[in-house]
C-alpha cells in the first residue's frame, strides 16, 4: 500500500525551523558563556541539544529525499561531534561558524520548502569550513553474488539470542520467503534436564535455500541484528554457474525534490483540543433542550426557552475563547530572533549591550506575532544602531560601557503592549528639530514640544543617523514600523529622556477577529466604538461647554479640558439633536489622549466581528473595519486615534492638566497631511 | 492487531512511524523521551518498542536496558533507530538488549516490512 510520506513534510519544515531557532539560542548561550569566562568547555547538555537538532534535521531531510539538506547537515554533525569529543576547540571561530551553519540550513530549508533559490557559494564555502571532506558515499561494489541453485546456510545463535527478543524461527521465516526451505535442527548443545534453562538458546540449524537469485547480501540481511552474537556461514550450493549478478533497486537519494508547502498549520496543545471538544459537547447539550422546548412549545415554556438561549451564549462565548485561544502563541517567537540579531549587530557596531527579554510567556494572536516580527526587529534594530552610544562615549558619560537593552510584554486592559527601552543617549530633540527644518517639515523659528517631535520621527522619509547607515538609517523605518502597527489596530508611543533613553511602547490587540464593542447612535446610523478604548460616558450641558477662538469646543472634565467631537458634524450625518444636553458624551482615551465623542444615543455592549473593509472597498479615516449587526445591517467600527487625527484640532495630553491647546501651533505643518481633509 | 510504541524526539518521525503503522491496522502510542516511553510501558502491555537512540531526559540506550529489567519486557522485540554512520551505537543497543536496529533513512514500506518480520 503506497503512502505519501509528503504529508510530514510540513511538520519536519516547522519542526527543524524550531530546533534551528533553539540551536542558534543555545550557541549564543555558549558564546556569552566563553565570553565572560575565557575559553570553556561547553556545557555538554546544550552540546548534545544542539546535536539532537541537527541530528534530527539530517535524519528527516534524507528520508525525505533532500539531498543537498541532507549532505549539509551531516557534515556539521560531523563538526559537532568532534567538538563533543574535544577533537575541535570549542573557540570563537567555531561558535561564528555553526551559526552561519545555522543560517546555511535554514537558507536549504526554505530552499526545499519553498523552492526559493539556495545560495550555493556561501553554503559550499561553509561545509568547506566545516573542514571535513564531502561525503564521498563509499560506492558499496555490489557483493552480488547469487548462485544459481541457492545456499546452504548454517546457523549457531549465541545462548543469548532471547534476551534480545530475537526469535531464530522468525529469521528463518525470512529467509523462507526467499526460496524453499530444508531446516534440520542441531541438538547437539541440548543440556541435560537439570541444567536447562528454559531462556537460553541451545539449538542450532542447517538450512538448506534453494531457489534462484538469492543474493548474498539478501540471505544475510535475515541475520543482520543477530550476525554479532551467532555463528552464522554462508555457502553457495554446488553445481552452479554464476549467474549475471543483480543490480540493487537505485535508491530515491539525490532525488532534490520540491515540495510546495500545503499551507500555514499550528501546532495546538491536547489541552486546548479537549477543552474545545467539552464546549462542543456542552453545545450539543444546549442545543437539544431548546429544540425540545421550541417542539412542543407554550408561553408557560418561555422561561425555560429563556434559560436555553443564556446558556446558548455562554457556551458560543467559550467556544469562542477557546477557539482564539488556540491562534494565540507567546510572544517569545518573535523574541527567538533578537539575540542573534542583536549579536551580530553590536560586533558590527562595536557597541557592548546587554539584551533583557521578558514577558515571553505574553500571548498574541498568531496573525499578530506574524505581523509584528519585523516592526519589532526594526524597533529593537533602531534603538542600537542610534540609541546605545559607544563604550568611549557611555564612558565618557559616567554610565557604564555595556548598554541595556529591554524588550517587555505584557498584557494590559485587552491589549499586549511590547515595550523596546535602551538607556543610550536618548532623542536628540535639536537634531530631529534641525532634520524636520531641512525637510521642509517645520518653519526654521518654530520650536516644537516634545510630543511634537516625536511625531516627527514617525514621519515618512525621517531619519536623523547624520550619517546613513546600512542598519537602520535608510530613512525607511518608524513610519512603516507606526504603519504596521496602526494596520494590526495597535499604536506606537515614544518617550525619551535625553542622556538616559528612549522607550518605544506598541500597544497590540490581542486579536484581531472579535471585539468587544459598544452600540452608538448617530442619527439613524449604527457605529460601534471599541471598548478598550472608551473610559466612561458622562451628560454634558450647555454652560460647561466653552468654544476657543478658532471654534473648537472643548469641556472640563475633573482636572483635564478635554476636546469635543461631535460624530455629526465629522461625519455629515444630520443628527436628531444638537443640543448637546440631549445627546451623551463618551469620553475616550488612545495612547494617552483623550476626547469626548458626541453621540445621540447608546444602544449597548456587544461583541462583533470584524471585517476588514480595506480589502473590500478602501482606507477611511477614522473608520477601523466593519462588522455585521444581529438584524442583518452593516455597522462601522470607528478608529478613535483615527477619529483624533481627523478633529482638526489637537486633542489634549493628559499631562498638560489645565492647559488649553496652544493655538496656532505648528502642529498643522507637521501632522500627517491626511488629517487636513 | 499489535500495540506498538514509537519512542523519538521528533515529531516528524513520530508521526510518521504512527500513521504509516496505524494504517495497517496497528494501535500506535507516542512517546518523546526514555522517560515517557517507561511510564507508556508500564500501564500498557507493549508488543513491539521501537527507539530513536539519541533523545532528551532518557536516551534511547538507558530506555531498552530499563525495558530488559522489567519482567514483562525480557523479551520483547525492541527496535532503535539509527544512521549508516551510529555502528557503535548499535552495539552498544546490542549489549543493553536491542533486537535489531532500522537504519534511516527508511521509508513506509520498509518500516512496515521490518515490522511484519519481528511480530511474525
Amino acid at each position: 500500500m503506497p503512502i505519501d510520506i509528503r504529508q510530514f513534510h510540513q511538520t519536519f519544515f516547522e519542526e527543524s525551523t524550531e530546533g534551528l531557532a533553539m540551536m542558534e539560542q543555545l550557541l549564543l548561550q555558549m558564546e556569552g558563556a566563553a565570553g565572560s569566562r575565557g575559553m570553556t568547555s561547553p556545557d555538554p547538555e546544550n552540546l548534545n541539544s544542539i546535536f539532537r537538532v541537527v541530528h534530527s534535521i539530517k535524519g528527516g531531510s534524507s528520508t525525505f529525499g533532500f539531498g543537498w539538506l541532507a549532505d549539509f547537515s551531516h557534515l556539521l554533525e560531523t563538526a559537532l561531534d568532534d567538538l563533543r569529543a574535544g577533537r575541535r576547540q570549542p573557540d570563537r571561530e567555531t561558535t561564528d561558524l555553526l551559526l552561519r551553519s545555522v543560517d546555511a540550513l535554514r537558507n536549504l530549508l526554505e530552499g526545499a520548502r519553498t523552492g526559493a533559490a539556495i545560495d550555493k557559494t556561501r553554503i559550499e564555502e561553509i561545509a568547506s569550513a566545516l573542514e571535513v571532506p564531502s561525503v564521498t558515499k563509499a560506492a558499496e561494489a555490489s557483493t552480488a553474488e547469487a548462485p544459481e541453485h541457492g545456499w546452504h546456510v548454517s546457523f549457531q545463535p549465541g545462548p543469548e539470542l532471547f534476551r534480545s527478543g530475537n526469535d531464530p524461527l522468525r529469521i528463518i521465516r525470512e529467509l523462507g520467503a526467499l526460496g524453499t526451505l530444508q531446516v534440520s535442527a542441531d541438538v547437539s548443545r541440548l543440556p541435560r534436564w537439570e541444567a536447562y534453562d528454559p531462556e537460553t538458546c541451545y539449538l542450532g540449524w542447517q538450512i538448506k535455500l534453494s531457489g534462484r537469485d538469492q543474493s548474498r547480501q539478501a540471505v544475510k540481511a535475515a541475520f543482520e541484528w543477530v550476525a554479532d552474537i551467532s555463528e552464522i556461514t554462508l555457502a553457495p550450493m554446488r553445481e552452479a554457474k554464476r549467474s549475471e549478478g543483480d543490480t540493487p533497486p537505485a535508491s530515491g537519494d539525490g532525488d532534490h525534490t520540491l515540495v510546495k508547502a500545503r499551507g500555514p498549520s499550528i501546532r495546538v496543545s491536547t489541552a486546548r483540543v479537549d477543552s474545545l471538544m467539552d464546549i462542543v459537547g456542552e453545545l450539543v447539550i444546549t442545543q437539544t433542550m431548546i429544540s425540545e422546548t421550541v417542539a412542543q412549545f407554550t408561553p408557560a415554556d418561555l422561561p425555560r426557552l429563556l434559560v436555553g438561549l443564556t446558556q446558548l451564549e455562554r457556551n458560543v462565548r467559550q467556544l469562542q475563547e477557546s477557539v482564539i485561544s488556540i491562534r494565540l502563541l507567546p510572544i517569545g517567537f518573535v523574541y527567538s530572533r533578537l539575540p542573534r540579531l542583536i549579536r551580530d549587530l553590536a560586533q558590527r557596531l562595536g557597541k557592548q549591550v546587554d539584551l533583557e527579554l521578558s514577558g515571553e510567556q505574553t500571548e498574541l494572536d498568531k496573525t499578530v506575532i506574524e505581523r509584528i516580527s519585523d516592526p519589532l526587529l526594526h524597533m529593537v534594530r533602531n534603538c542600537l544602531d542610534h540609541g546605545i552610544e559607544t563604550p568611549a562615549e557611555r564612558r565618557r558619560a559616567g554610565k557604564p560601557e555595556t548598554g541595556h537593552l529591554r524588550v517587555h510584554a505584557h498584557q494590559k486592559s485587552g491589549y499586549v503592549h511590547v515595550v523596546v527601552e535602551d538607556d543610550g543617549r536618548g532623542l536628540s530633540y535639536e537634531q530631529i528639530r534641525q532634520r524636520a527644518v531641512q525637510a521642509g517639515l517645520l518653519n526654521a523659528d518654530t520650536r516644537p514640544t516634545p510630543e511634537q517631535m516625536h511625531e516627527l520621527i514617525f514621519y515618512p522619509g525621517f531619519s536623523t543617523a547624520s550619517e546613513v547607515s546600512d542598519i537602520s538609517g535608510r530613512g525607511v523605518g518608524l513610519d512603516v514600523v507606526r504603519e504596521n502597527i496602526r494596520s494590526l489596530g495597535g499604536s506606537v508611543e515614544v518617550s525619551s529622556t535625553p542622556g538616559s533613553g528612549t522607550r518605544f511602547t506598541l500597544r497590540l490587540p490581542l486579536t484581531l477577529a472579535i471585539m468587544d464593542g459598544l452600540s452608538i447612535l448617530i442619527g439613524d446610523q449604527t457605529y460601534l466604538l471599541p471598548l478598550t478604548s472608551i473610559v466612561e460616558s458622562i451628560h454634558l450641558t450647555d454652560d460647561r461647554l466653552s468654544r476657543l477662538p478658532d471654534g473648537q469646543e472643548i469641556f472640563a472634565l475633573r482636572e483635564d479640558y478635554l476636546g469635543l467631537i461631535r460624530l455629526h458634524e465629522l461625519f455629515h450625518i444630520p443628527s436628531r439633536h444638537t443640543d448637546v444636553s440631549q445627546g451623551i458624551v463618551v469620553v475616550v482615551e488612545v495612547d494617552g489622549r483623550r476626547a469626548g465623542l458626541y453621540v445621540d444615543e447608546l444602544l449597548g455592549q456587544q461583541q462583533v466581528v470584524i471585517k476588514n473593509i480595506e480589502s473590500h472597498y478602501q482606507r477611511v479615516d477614522g473608520i477601523s473595519a466593519a462588522t455585521i449587526l444581529g438584524d442583518g445591517t452593516v455597522a462601522l467600527i470607528l478608529d478613535v486615534a483615527g477619529l483624533m487625527r481627523l478633529s482638526p484640532r489637537p486633542v489634549m495630553a493628559p499631562d498638560a492638566p489645565g492647559c488649553v491647546p496652544r493655538r496656532g501651533s505648528p502642529r498643522s505643518t507637521i501632522s500627517d497631511p491626511r488629517a487636513l481633509h | 492487531m499489535a500495540n506498538i510504541m514509537t519512542v523519538d524526539d521528533t515529531a516528524t518521525m513520530r508521526q510518521m512511524i504512527s500513521f504509516t503503522l496505524s494504517s495497517v491496522g496497528h494501535h500506535v502510542v507516542q512517546a518523546c523521551d526514555g522517560e515517557e516511553a517507561l511510564k507508556l510501558a508500564r500501564q500498557k502491555k507493549l508488543d513491539l518498542v521501537i527507539a530513536d537512540v539519541n533523545m532528551p531526559v532518557m536516551d534511547g540506550i538507558s530506555l531498552i536496558k530499563s525495558l530488559r529489567q522489567m519482567p514483562e519486557y525480557r523479551f520483547t522485540p525492541i527496535l532503535m533507530l539509527t544512521t549508516e554512520s551510529q555502528e557503535n551505537k548499535r552495539q552498544e543497543g546490542r549489549v543493553a538488549g536491542a533486537t535489531g536496529w532500522i537504519v534511516k533513512p527508511f521509508n513506509p514500506e520498509q518500516l512496515i516490512n521490518v515490522v511484519n518480520k519481528v511480530l511474525g
